[in-house]
């Protein structure tokens, strides 16, 4: 220890400098376990999933070589396609919560006294077991006794089978989705709100721009950056969507579940219920790039909305 | 400062709009609760009545009875807060070691293998299910406690968080250390850690969160309903109890209640985490 420190100038020596040996085998014990770890439980799982989307895998016995077999069945799987519009539109509906948190934010900066019982209201979903809060909500969708029909027959609308009707199920979930996540949203965006400069309002203030002028020109604009984190967040975790699929729908011979699959439902029923591990495989291959692709995507979008100063 | 200029002339119109519409919102993140805790204290025929009641009519505990007599919660919760313990413990103290590494000790080979970190961090949980539940699976560690908690103990982006905490440090006290004659774990363990305490925090709530919410992954390695979370076990009650729904929301209201006690009384440390994760993420 000493040795490396008398034989290496003061500042580079815990940084740049060279590779000395004991702080190689230092490194060595510190980075040990992470690494094991994620070679065991991550790196190689992945390139078994990838490696089994080309194979036929038995519950028992080995697998098969099939080429691409499991990515051309898939393509031709309505079940598949039906699973990959359902995830999309659920994510397109959870985006609509971007704009409400963006609002619901800014309104919350506003507020004084308050300000931390709105905080603790909108977050409770957050800490919510997403298991209870499927219970909950079904309840809620119940076509004949629910509470949401109940209160539209109160100003005279008809009521629908929320969750037991195909049409309306991937509407029903992104309700609750947009409900689910508005209270990590509105942390994130909160954070952004604080860090923008009050004087950047007294100016435009001075300058007699209102409030709403404001919102659009200043808040918007300077809050970019956590806008775009926030939707980059909301579009990642909309596609993996499972546990209110697999709640929501669950038992009650529901024959609204065979329309209402998402992507990961299927990949789970495939996978860790009828054992068709290859196929899962190529499901979950084909969810990473369409999360890469989405999150490409909006990468390349930014450039033309989100401001870095 | 803003305050007093913007808030001058109109405001106390606006304020009060503004809490109108921020009341407004908040209902709507009520009102499932609400109807929740009502629904408990009605009876079967009461809630599948048309149009149903608001207000319960008797204030039964039954539905509260009927869960605790044939669900074992207790064994339940005492699974979920151990998988929970377990893993961010391990995860805690495993991704500060690495995380450490990576920001302060020079290594060949660092930028390759914080790449392959980087690079997992970017890939969605699904694609290592498969391969986890056959390790678990060969290892016979199917419903057990341990199956729960231990991929959770390694994770990239916990590494990830560490090391950005650690980059943002300053030399000197390391130093001083050194020329104290402490070893790098010393350093690390008496020095550097306790510094990193905030970040620490928040990674300790955002695993926390995690552990106890997820369902996905208990599902597949609890088959037998053996050992298994609050999260499979609420599931396994829908199916149990289809339609027998103050039972179902005593369940779930039951089951809630430990984490939204947590987080009520850590709110600092839980918003702390997701605006950190937020900003270093």
């Amino acid at each position: 220890m000493t040795s490396s420190a008398t034989k290496l100038p003061r500042r580079p020596s815990g940084r740049r400098g060279g590779v000395s040996a004991p702080n190689g085998w230092w490194a060595l014990a510190f980075i040990a376990p992470a690494t094991i770890g994620l070679l065991a439980l991550y790196v190689w799982p992945f390139l078994r999933t990838v490696v089994d989307s080309f194979q036929d895998v038995p519950a028992f016995g080995p697998a098969t070589w099939v080429g691409t077999d499991n990515y051309t069945a898939l393509l031709h799987d309505p079940e598949f396609w039906q699973a990959f519009r359902n995830s999309a539109l659920y994510t397109a509906i959870v985006l609509l919560g971007v704009p409400i948190a963006i609002a619901l934010a800014a309104l919350i900066e506003q507020v004084g006294r308050g300000r931390a019982i709105y905080r603790v209201l909108f977050f409770l979903p957050v800490v919510t077991l997403p298991v209870a809060i499927g219970m909950v909500w079904r309840f809620i969708y119940n076509g004949d006794f629910g509470l949401l029909n109940t209160v539209l027959s109160w100003v005279g609308v008809d009521g629908q089978y929320w969750v037991a009707d195909p049409r309306f199920t991937i509407y029903a979930f992104g309700v609750v989705g947009i409900w689910m996540g508005l209270g990590i949203n509105l942390i994130i965006l909160g954070a952004g709100l604080t860090a923008i400069p009050k004087a950047v309002y007294e100016a435009s203030a001075l300058d007699g721009a209102g409030r709403v002028r404001q919102f659009f020109r200043i808040t918007v604009p300077l809050l970019s950056p956590s806008i775009f984190f926030v939707t980059v967040l909301s579009v990642i975790g909309a596609l993996q969507m499972f546990d209110l699929n697999f709640i929501m729908l669950r038992g009650v011979n529901n024959t609204a579940l065979a329309d209402s699959k998402t992507i990961v439902y299927l990949f789970y029923e495939k996978a860790f219920v009828q054992f068709h591990q290859g196929y899962g495989a190529a499901i979950a291959v084909v969810l990473l790039l369409v999360i890469m692709i989405a999150t490409a995507l909006q990468f390349r979008l930014q450039r033309s909305w989100v401001f870095y100063d | 400062m803003t305050e007093s200029t913007l808030r001058r002339g109109p405001r106390r119109a606006r304020r009060w709009h503004l809490h109108l519409i921020l009341a407004a919102a908040a209902a709507f993140m009520v009102v499932p609760f609400a109807w929740q805790l009502l629904t408990v204290f009605k009876s079967t025929a009461e809630v599948t009545r048309i149009p149903p009641t608001i207000l319960p009519h008797g204030w039964s505990l039954h539905a509260f009875e009927t869960f605790f007599d044939t669900v074992p919660f207790w064994s339940m919760f005492a699974v979920s807060a151990g998988a929970l313990v377990l893993r961010v413990g391990g995860q805690v103290v495993v991704a500060a070691l690495a995380g450490y590494a990576f920001a302060r000790i020079p290594f060949r080979g660092r930028g390759l293998l914080h790449g392959l970190f980087l690079a997992m961090l970017m890939v969605p949980s699904q694609l290592f299910l498969i391969g986890q539940y056959g390790l678990i699976r060969d290892l016979e560690l199917l419903d057990t406690l341990p199956a729960l908690a231990i991929p959770g103990l390694f994770s990239a982006f916990g590494t990830f968080l560490m090391r950005q905490a650690f980059l943002s440090m300053p030399d000197d006290y390391e130093e001083a250390a050194r020329l104290d004659g402490a070893n790098p774990f010393q350093v690390f363990w008496h020095i550097m850690l306790p510094m990193a305490r905030p970040t620490v925090a928040a990674l300790a709530v955002l695993t926390g969160l995690y552990s106890w919410n997820d369902l996905l992954w208990p599902l597949i390695v609890s088959p037998s309903g053996e050992n298994r979370p609050l999260s499979v076990g609420l599931a396994g009650l829908q199916g149990q109890f289809g339609t027998d729904y103050p039972t179902l929301m005593a369940g779930a209201f039951v089951c809630s209640i430990p984490l939204i006690t947590v987080f009520l009384v850590l709110q600092r440390q839980f918003f702390a985490g997701i605006a950190g994760s937020g900003i270093k993420g």
